[in-house]
Parts: structure tokens; sequence; C-alpha cells
């Protein structure tokens, strides 16, 4: 009774982070969502821990519980690839910022030349 | 200038090279004396080059962002520039120029206003899921904005200095956030919206970015957004 209390209470306050989080802007949709996703599963199971059990004897693990945490990790892996991606994509977009404010530079520095030299020659 | 404001036409455009020539060329010939700005959003193929010839000022994004990062390029562009009215427009040539006027006009009362189709007329139609999504935003959003609003996702609108300086500010580029999410967080912060009805044609070239088995997905992600832009301040 302790435990589902403690493991209840835990997911409904991270559902209230989350909500409130997106609320406020401060996280995107696609996260947003995908964490809202997860809770919607979390939830249930951290009040009825048992209610994997008849899945966990079809798949061959002693019990619902160990199933959850079998599958809780692996979720953490995807997820920690995904930000791998994610983070790769956004250094590739910087390094295209980069790349286009050192040409923009080269530009205004040859068209700043150009109008000195041009200066120069008339007076 | 269109009756005495100074009117800047914004383009977000995504690999139209094939009908961005003609839509700014329509739109400089109905429309002399405002200002055409093209959003290139990174496109592959010679857009920005075919709209600078066609005589359009380009503002070329060095990757996709999605229309919602184009058009606050563009209203960036156009508080920096005061302009008195700021018009989008889109690149695939289905919104008729000549309809400006009557927007211009109507910002005198209201602050943003929207060309819609469904209001009477020309003869767009959809069916399926994607009708049941535009139903139900324009149900919810016609309560939240107070006027009725058939067309909520519509690409062809207009807005007066304040939304101006509002969209500048803040623009989402989050999947439909353009169109819904604007138009809640534009109702909520007291600007007035209304609606003038206008004819679409079919787009010049190019394809569509929706697919008939994209349907059902815009209609859950559409209630998706809705939501969240109801929750939102
Ligand atoms: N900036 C930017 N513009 C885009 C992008 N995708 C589409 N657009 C532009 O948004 C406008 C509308 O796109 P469409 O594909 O015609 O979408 P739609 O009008 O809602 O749908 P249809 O009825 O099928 O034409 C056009 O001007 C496109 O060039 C994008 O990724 N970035
Ligand atoms: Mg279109």
């Amino acid at each position: 009774m302790k435990l589902t209390l403690v493991t209840g209470l835990t997911g409904l306050i991270l559902l209230a982070t989350i909500v409130e989080l997106l609320r406020r802007r401060q996280l995107r949709e696609k996260y947003g969502m995908l964490w809202l996703g997860v809770l919607v599963i979390v939830i249930p199971l951290s009040l009825f821990p048992r209610l994997l059990d008849n899945v966990a004897e079809l798949l061959g693990v002693a019990s619902g519980v160990s199933l959850v945490l079998f599958l809780g990790i692996v979720f953490l892996l995807l997820v920690c690839v995904h930000l791998s991606w994610e983070v790769s994509h956004l250094e590739e977009e910087t390094r295209t910022l980069a790349e286009d404010f050192a040409l923009l530079r080269t530009e205004i520095d040859a068209d700043r030349a150009a109008r000195d030299e041009l200066v120069r020659t008339d007076g | 200038m269109v009756n005495g404001k100074r009117v800047l036409i914004i383009i977000p455009a995504f690999n139209e090279s094939g009908s961005i020539a003609d839509v700014v060329g329509e739109v400089r010939g109905e429309l002399p004396g405002v200002d055409v700005i093209v959003v290139d959003d990174g496109s592959a193929d010679r857009t920005a080059a075919v709209a600078a010839a066609a005589g359009a000022r380009v503002a070329k994004l060095p990757y996709n962002l999605g229309v919602g990062g184009a058009m606050r390029v563009g209203y960036r562009y156009a508080r920096d520039h005061d302009y008195d009215v700021a018009i989008q427009i889109d690149a695939d040539g289905q919104h008729d120029p000549r309809y400006v006027p009557k927007l211009v006009d109507l910002l005198d009362e209201t602050d943003l206003v929207i060309g819609a189709r469904f209001a009477g007329e020309g003869d767009y139609n959809v069916r399926g899921p994607r009708r049941w999504a535009m139903v139900m935003l324009s149900g919810v959003l016609s309560r939240v904005a107070h006027t009725k609003l058939t067309d909520t996702t519509s690409g062809f609108r207009a807005a007066n200095r304040r939304v101006i300086d509002m969209f500048a500010a803040w623009y989402p580029v989050e999947y439909l956030g353009d169109t819904v999410e604007t138009l809640v967080h534009t109702a909520r912060r007291g600007y007035t919206i209304r609606q003038v009805p206008v004819a679409m044609r079919k787009r010049m070239a190019g394809t569509p970015s929706h697919s008939p088995a994209k349907a059902m997905i815009y209609l859950g992600r559409a209630f998706a957004v809705l939501t969240l832009a109801l929750i939102r301040r």
C-alpha cells in the first residue's frame, strides 16, 4: 500500500511537471507529447504493478515488475539515442550557420575594401 | 501603398521554383507600390534566384525552419522596416492577390484578417478526416476568437502593426502552430480577428505537402495542437 502511494505520487508529480512545462512553452510539442504518452502508460502501472504479470508470464519473465524494469531501461536507451541524433543534427546546423556567417563577413570586407579603394583613387 | 498604407507581402516558399516567378509577377502587377519579400526556407531548387529575378526581395534561410520560422523572418522584416500591414501569401499561386485591398481595408477595424475558403466564394473542396479536422478547428477557434472562422489553416492573412509587433517577437515553428496556435494566441491577447471569403485556385506547379494517407494523422495532430494551444498561456 505504501509503495503504491510512493510510485503513484511520483507519476502524478511527473505528469504535473510536464503539463506545466508545456504550458509555459518550455518544451517543444514533440517532446511534450512523447513524455505525456509515457506517463499515460506509467501511471496505471505505478498504481497497479501487477497489471503486467500475465504478459510477463507469457514472455517467460518471472514477474511483471521485472518486465517493467526491463522495458524502462530499453526505453531510456532509445531516448538517449534519439537525443544523440538530435545533437548531431544541431551541430550540423550550427556549422552551416558559422559558414554562412564567415562567407557574409568576407563579402562585407570585400565590399568595404572596394569602396575604400574607390574613395582613395577619387580623392 | 494600398489605401494609404505601406504594405509588405510575405511569401514563404519551399521548393517552389515552378510557381514563385508567376506569383511574384502577379502580385507586383496587380498591386503596384507594395513590397514583396520571399522567404526561401532552405529550398534545394532555384526558388531564391527565380524569386529575385522576378523582382522580389529574398531572404534565404540556411536550412529549413518550417513555415513558422520563415514567417517570423518576414514579420521581423516588416517591423524593422516600419510597414503598416504585412500580408502572408502562399508561393503556390493558390491565393489571388486581387483580394489584398479587401483585406487591407478591413484592417481599419480588425487586427488580423484571414482570407478564407469555404466561406461562400470559389469551389475548394476537402473530404474525409481532413474535413473533420477543419470542422473541429473552426468550431473551437470560432468560439475562442468570438467570430465565425471557417478556414483556420488558411495561409492568406493580413496583420496590422500591433499584430506585426507581436508576431515579430513570437511566432511558433511547431506543426500547425503557424496557423492554429497563432490564432488562439492573438485572440487571447485581446486582438480582433475577422475572415473574408476568398476563392482559392489550384496550385500552379509542384506537389501539395499533404497526401490523403496522412489525413488521419493530420486529424490526430490537429487535435493535439489545439488542446495544447488552449491550455498554453
Ligand atoms: N517556409 C516554408 N514554407 C513552406 C514549407 N512547406 C511548404 N511551405 C509553403 O507554404 C505554402 C503552402 O504550402 P502547401 O503545400 O501549398 O500547403 P497547403 O496550401 O496548405 O495545401 P494544398 O491545399 O495541398 O496546397 C507554400 O507557399 C509553400 O511554399 C516549409 O517547410 N517552409
Ligand atoms: Mg497550397
